[in-house]
């Protein structure tokens, strides 16, 4: 599991990615209420906006951790967006075939991510 | 200098300087530099007492027409039951603030809140915000939302929509890149059709609605709420947004404003609806209370990803309407609608027995229709009709007039209008 | 109870009176096609005249004005509303008037207060078509962009907004097609101008300013910041939400600005209504007066008309003339004051910010401890850090009739609560609002829950926020009972 800048989570099997927020993200957003998806079949741009994930007072932009195509969005966080609260890292929000392999390197590990968040304060 | 709304005394001013520790109201300034300082009294005419004020107001009232209006096009003469301004007239209501201390704030909530449940029924839309500025500019969101959620960039404005809303819709179509066009293409993001169009004409909603739909672009409406009173919802219809001015609803026509836009969509548009929107929760104790919600769609949270930069909604002319419908009730808009078709139609036949107006459409219409007048220049009796007392209707081009016919004329004044065009 | 008048509903009871039918009547189906015609008439409630005057009348119970107490929330100037402004917006000669009709009193009156809204801001000419004070920044940036491209310079999209700027700024940015650049303040609460010298280049199309800005401070760069924009062939853009302070003291077109917009709700006394109807005027210098909306009303021969007609203008950005009611409050107001009355409005809001931030400083953090203008932000942080937060403490406020001051704004300070007392509150009001103050931030620290689960004396206590998002009911018929 590798982290970006913007508190995601992304993980890989083959060519296939999924996205998800982290629980430092969660916990700094508070209740969650509402996840505003990409649609099947976009192209994003690593490090571009996708999306956004809203709680009571604030909203956060999503960020493409990876460029490629959205395959599947996590339809569940329609109706149920709380689960992002309660299992961050269970509940994917978007699958993504990516397109260039290299852009991993430029992810955090899970160790560098925890220091990262140490210095967010 | 102390006026009448300041109250502190020079010897309570000069308390407070103590207390602040400086020597002058002056000193509070120094951060201002004396370059950009004016030296000077502001150049405006002497102040007023509270009597001179009145009298120069009422002057400036009287100088102004007035009469009987048979003027419409948006802005309508309709009847305002005095239990309208007895409520707005509360300085609990006029003076507050947007509600955002809700526990302080029911009262403005739970009107927004009834408000919202009144326009979805008029309508027969799901959701309803707290209410935009104008008829035309809730057209212009409702053209903003349809462009996003479809990703297009045209716009089909159709049948005879408002001149005063297509001048709108153009200015801010520039800014944002959007194209108003003649044909439902592809990339036709939305239809914009209204009803009763801008001649009092009655359109054919379902054949624009399923054109819009066949190429997969949202159907908006903008309507008159009184016809709501007796005309289908636009939602039979399979409009996806339903917007309008709602002056007519309890509200002065005050020369074009304040009056409100009502925006009412189909609940799948939720979280991209524009301006302040009230929902319903409970307390600590499971008490029913009511408060601003979604509001992380909002300019203050979301700044420049926003969907819309409206801070306010006209909420005192919202809540005018509110206590109009509920004075009014599922009857008496019903009447409302009921005489004012009655009424118009009337007024219309007198009008052609005249021999001086030849019809402009054959369509039917509600409470305003369009003639050509044919007796001669239609300023000319237009000024003579002004300056007896009646506002004939609005100058058309090609020698036109349309008129408006509210619950509010009577049969003598429409006998007076017809006789005086002879 | 906090019935909703749905359920207060009498089928068959009625509060209406309309005059019988006098003409002959026809039936509905012979003038209107069945199909278009409703098929169920809407549902609005059922009651007596004394039933909907008793809702109302209950619910403005429910309400606080500026007539119930003070109202010190910064940003928002909420002055008192002089009633005789009320009852002469309410003149026949006015309500009655339709826009198509020949209102030589308003155009008279529209083209008097374009003329005193420009000698007030230093501005060679004005609109009062924007319906709002988010309405005219929207309004004065899309001159801003007709003005570059006019000048062959479409690249001009940037615009620089500090971040202590209120979120209308940048989303109304977006709506006149340009971009937010983001800049920094700098430690005394101005616009940092390294930051700001930083973010120059070809793409700049103006700055955004608040003057004082939004923590209540005058920037003392002003002239520096102009020189720097508009030698880089930018626009100064003023946002006006906090003119109270300098009527009569400084004008926004004498530090420099091209553009502005007025909030007549704000500075000139307007009633907010609850949330509007406001008025947002837009002043522009005379290069800009091209591209002002039509119609504006113009001064010849003798008299006002409506003109202004130019083939640069942006258009029209609302239908008609604006909201002519406020803007009648908003004349009465400047006529009832005068050069010096509007003179010692803003020296007495600039006085009692200053008054009422000297006492609450013995026992409150002020985020920026210098002179303020017309209003200050101070901080709940150190509240906060003992489990007392800012929101806290504002709904303790309400127990105590007092309406909070506006709290988490500005964004860059923590914990926010910014003061604005007006130039209409008395000593002793600000006097007994320092003293409620002292009395929470001392239950915050003996009896913290008081605090925390405040409000406890109003209609409603705190409310459900997070139930209200993840399940809005926003109709009466949305519920599921």
């Amino acid at each position: 599991m590798k982290f970006t800048q913007q508190h995601e989570w992304v993980k890989a099997e083959g060519e296939i990615a999924y996205m998800g927020l982290s629980d430092y993200a969660q916990k700094a957003l508070g209740d969650i209420v509402f996840v505003e998806l990409p649609r099947v079949g976009d192209s994003l741009i690593a490090g571009q906006s996708f999306g956004s994930v809203e709680s009571v007072k604030a909203v956060s932009e999503l960020g493409a951790p990876l460029s490629g195509t959205v395959t599947q969005v996590n339809e569940t966080l329609e109706d149920a967006p709380e689960l992002l609260n309660e299992d961050p890292y269970e509940n994917w929000i978007i699958q993504l075939d990516i397109s260039d392999p290299g852009e991993w390197d430029a992810l955090m590990d899970e160790v560098a991510y925890e220091e990262f968040c140490k210095n967010a304060h | 200098m102390p006026t009448s709304y300041i109250p502190n005394t020079k010897a309570e001013q000069d308390e407070m300087l103590a207390a602040i520790g400086v020597a002058a109201v002056e000193d509070l300034f120094a951060d201002i530099p004396e370059a950009v300082r004016l030296r000077r009294d502001l150049n405006l005419p002497p102040a007023r007492s509270e009597g001179e004020l009145v009298a120069h107001m009422q002057a400036l009232a009287n100088e102004n027409a007035s009469g009987t209006c048979f003027a419409g096009g948006g802005i309508y003469d309709h009847f305002i039951p005095a239990a309208v301004s007895e409520i707005i007239g509360r300085q609990e209501f006029y003076s507050a603030y947007t509600p955002y201390q809700a526990e302080m704030s029911q009262g403005t909530l739970q009107t927004i809140f009834e408000y919202q449940t009144m326009i979805c029924r008029l309508t027969g839309m799901d959701i309803s915000n707290a209410s935009l500025y104008d008829g035309a500019t809730a057209c212009v969101e409702a053209m903003l939302i349809a462009a996003d959620v479809t990703r297009r960039n045209e716009i089909v404005l159709a049948g005879a929509i408002h001149p005063e809303y297509i001048a709108v819709i153009k200015t801010y179509a520039r800014f944002r890149n959007l194209r108003i066009t003649d044909e439902i293409t592809d990339n036709c993001a939305a239809v914009i059709a209204q009803n009763p169009n801008y001649y009092g004409l009655l359109e054919d909603l379902e054949t624009i609605g399923q054109a819009a739909k066949a190429k997969g672009a949202l159907f908006i409406v903008s309507v008159d709420p009184i016809s709501l009173g007796i005309l289908e919802t636009p939602a039979a219809f399979g409009a996806d947004i339903v917007v309008g001015e709602g002056q007519a609803l309890g509200n002065p026509m005050n020369f074009g404003g304040p009056g409100f836009g009502f925006f009412a969509c189909k609940a799948a548009y939720m979280r991209k609806v524009p301006g302040r929107i009230v929902g319903e929760t409970t307390d600590a104790n499971g008490k029913r209370g009511f408060l601003l919600t979604l509001q992380a769609r909002e300019q203050h949270i979301r700044r420049e990803k926003a969907g819309s930069n409206i801070c306010s909604n006209q909420a005192l002319c919202a809540l005018a309407a509110t206590v109009y419908m509920s004075i009014m009730g599922k009857e008496g808009l019903r009447k409302v609608a009921e005489l004012c078709l009655q009424k118009a139609h009337y007024l219309y036949d007198a009008l052609l027995a005249t021999g001086k107006f030849a019809p402009r459409f054959t369509a039917p219409f509600f409470k305003e229709f369009a003639l050509t007048y044919t007796g001669g220049d239609i300023k000319t009796i237009y000024n003579t009709m002004r300056d007896n007392g009646m506002t004939p209707g609005i100058i058309l081009p090609d020698n036109g007039l349309l008129i408006a016919v509210t619950e509010k004329r009577t049969k003598a004044e429409m006998d007076v209008y017809a006789r005086s065009v002879r | 109870m906090n019935q909703v008048i749905f359920e207060k509903s009498i089928p068959g009871r009625s509060a209406y009176s309309l005059p019988a039918c006098d003409v002959p009547a026809r039936k509905t189906e012979d003038l209107i096609p069945n199909q278009m015609l409703r098929a169920n008439v809407a549902e609005l409630p059922e009651l007596s005249e004394v039933d909907v005057l008793r809702h109302f009348v209950g619910l403005s119970q429910k309400n606080y004005g500026v007539l119930s107490g003070i109202y010190p929330l910064g940003s928002c100037t909420m002055k008192y509303n002089p009633i005789v402004n009320e009852r002469v917006a309410g003149l026949d000669g006015f309500t009655g008037t339709h826009p198509s009709m020949d209102c030589p009193g308003n155009l008279r009156l529209m083209g008097e207060l374009q003329a005193m809204l420009a000698e007030i801001t230093g501005m060679d000419a004005v609109t009062l078509q924007p319906a709002a004070g988010s309405h005219g920044e929207m309004t004065g940036l899309m001159i801003m962009k007709a003005y570059h491209e006019k000048r062959g310079e479409p690249q001009r999209t940037k615009i620089l907004v500090p971040d202590s700027a209120h979120g209308t700024n940048p989303a109304s940015v977006t709506m006149a097609g340009l971009q937010t650049v983001q800049i920094k303040s700098d430690l005394s609460g101005n616009v940092d101008l390294d930051d700001l010298r930083a973010h120059i280049d070809g793409q700049l199309a103006g700055l955004m300013l608040t003057n004082p800005n939004t923590l209540g401070l005058f920037e003392v760069n002003i002239q520096e910041i102009a020189a720097l924009i508009h030698a880089a062939g930018g626009l100064l853009y003023y946002d006006g939400a906090n003119q109270n302070a300098i009527c009569g003291i400084t004008r926004p077109g004498d530090m420099g600005f091209d553009v502005i917009h007025l909030n007549l709700h704000k500075t000139f006394s307007t009633p907010h209504g609850g949330g509007g109807p406001g008025s947002g005027p837009v002043g522009v210098k005379q290069a800009l007066v091209p591209f002002l909306p039509v119609p504006t009303v113009v001064y010849d021969d003798g008299s006002y008309r409506f003109g202004g007609d130019n083939p640069d203008s942006i258009g029209k950005v609302r239908s008609f003339y604006g909201n002519f009611a406020i803007m009648v409050r908003a004349y009465a107001y400047i006529r009832s004051m005068g050069a010096q009355g509007l003179k010692a409005v803003s020296e007495n809001a600039v006085l009692n910010a200053n008054y009422l931030m000297a006492g609450l400083r013995d026992f409150m953090k002020i985020e920026y401890d210098r002179t303020c203008m017309h209003e200050f932000v101070a901080s709940g942080l150190p509240q906060k850090e003992q489990g007392v937060s800012t929101l806290d403490i504002a709904k303790r406020m309400l127990d105590y009739n007092v309406h909070p001051p506006t709290v988490y704004f500005p964004l860059i300070v923590r914990e926010a609560m910014m003061f604005e007392p007006t130039e209409t509150e008395s000593k002793q009001t600000l006097d007994a609002l320092v003293e409620t103050m002292q009395t929470i931030l001392t239950e915050a620290a003996e009896n913290p829950e008081l605090v925390k689960t405040a409000p406890h004396n109003r209609p409603v206590g705190r409310l459900d926020e997070l139930k209200a998002a993840r399940k809005p009911v926003l109709t009466w018929d949305q519920r599921t009972p």
